[in-house]
């Protein structure tokens, strides 16, 4: 049994190595990931939000503008998921005077 | 002053060095339009610092900066100031967190973006740093039926 | 960064991730989980996500060990497993 754990999991390592192996570089410009255009022939979001995170918001920090203003909601989601954690931590752990 | 645990070595560590902890979570907080940091960052190092005081000098001495009855009302605030600055951009016209709505009238829409971020990251650094302050008080069982 | 120190970062993680998983001691593995953490932060920084890897160092090794630290307290500290 434990000689089939270990082969289950070289041949998992084999395979997400040689998976990596075929990625593009770090950085590489011509990646799919750093066009202007995806390979379909769609314009990319991000290549607006690089461009214009600037005139839009006038702030200097592109990280807080697609964080706090382009992808807004999703941010609100994740308050939401931490303030459903202290609700439940409040109503499940806290215990009521007797 | 009494102390709450056995060493002193703690207890002044911890009280020297919690302040610091949260100046650096204010620095990082004001200073996300900047650079690296914003509104969760800074939650957390904020609260980094109160539960270094509530692990070092006892529960019942550090109640003087957050206190346990007041951290899931001030969560909530929190949320409630980020779903509120969208929803003041509703009532006025645009959608929902399109900060260019806000009723500002002397401002730009670039302007009133930048402030809008602001708002939201106050919303999201008030939420993050009391609920964590709430989950430690709830794990310990502080501030409920007078055993703090 | 040179790929040298990338590599000590990446077997760090490995030995650290090791260590934690195999410990019985609970509030060691802990604190072997917190050095993980934090390496996982350095290799973000490396690979140009400052951001990501100020949260990851923020909470994952700040936040998360203290909270592991009070359920042990609460608990038991030796696993049994």
């Amino acid at each position: 049994m434990k000689l089939l754990q270990f082969l289950l999991l070289a041949t998992l390592g084999s395979i997400l190595c040689y998976t990596v192996l075929d990625m593009p570089p770090r950085g590489e410009i011509d990646a799919p990931a750093s066009r202007m255009e995806s390979p379909v022939g769609t314009p990319v979001a991000g290549a607006y939000y690089i461009q214009h995170a600037y005139e839009d918001t006038h702030t200097p920090n592109m990280v807080a503008v697609v964080l706090a203003d382009y992808r807004s909601v999703d941010t609100f989601g994740e308050v939401v998921v931490v303030f459903a954690g202290v609700m439940t931590c409040f109503f499940v752990l806290r215990r009521r005077r007797p | 002053m009494i102390s709450q645990t056995q060493s002193p070595i703690i207890e002044i560590a911890a009280r020297g060095l919690a302040p610091v902890i949260q100046l650096l979570g204010i620095y990082v907080f004001f200073h996300g339009h900047y650079g690296p940091g914003g509104g969760f960052q800074g939650g957390v190092l904020l609260a980094a610092g109160v539960l270094l005081l509530r692990l070092g000098i006892g529960a019942s001495h550090s109640q003087a900066q957050v206190t346990s009855k007041s951290t899931v009302a001030l969560c909530a605030l929190g949320a409630f100031i980020f779903a509120g600055t969208g929803l003041v951009a509703i009532l006025w016209g645009g959608d929902f967190m399109d900060y260019a709505y806000l009723p500002v009238q002397w401002l730009e829409a670039a302007d009133l973006r930048y402030y809008g971020i602001l708002f939201v990251e106050i919303g999201i650094t008030i939420a993050v740093m009391t609920g964590l302050i709430a989950i430690y008080d709830d794990l310990l069982g502080i501030g409920n039926a007078g055993n703090n | 960064m040179p790929w040298e120190i990338e590599f000590l970062l990446f077997i760090i993680l490995i030995v650290s991730a090791v260590i934690s998983l195999i410990l019985k001691n609970l509030l060691a593995a802990v604190v072997t989980l917190t050095i993980y953490s934090f390496t996982v932060a350095l290799i973000m920084i490396s690979l140009g996500a400052v951001d990501v890897g100020f949260t990851e160092a923020v909470v994952g090794a700040g936040v998360v060990g203290i909270f592991f630290v009070v359920a042990i307290f609460k608990t038991t500290r030796k696993s049994y497993d």
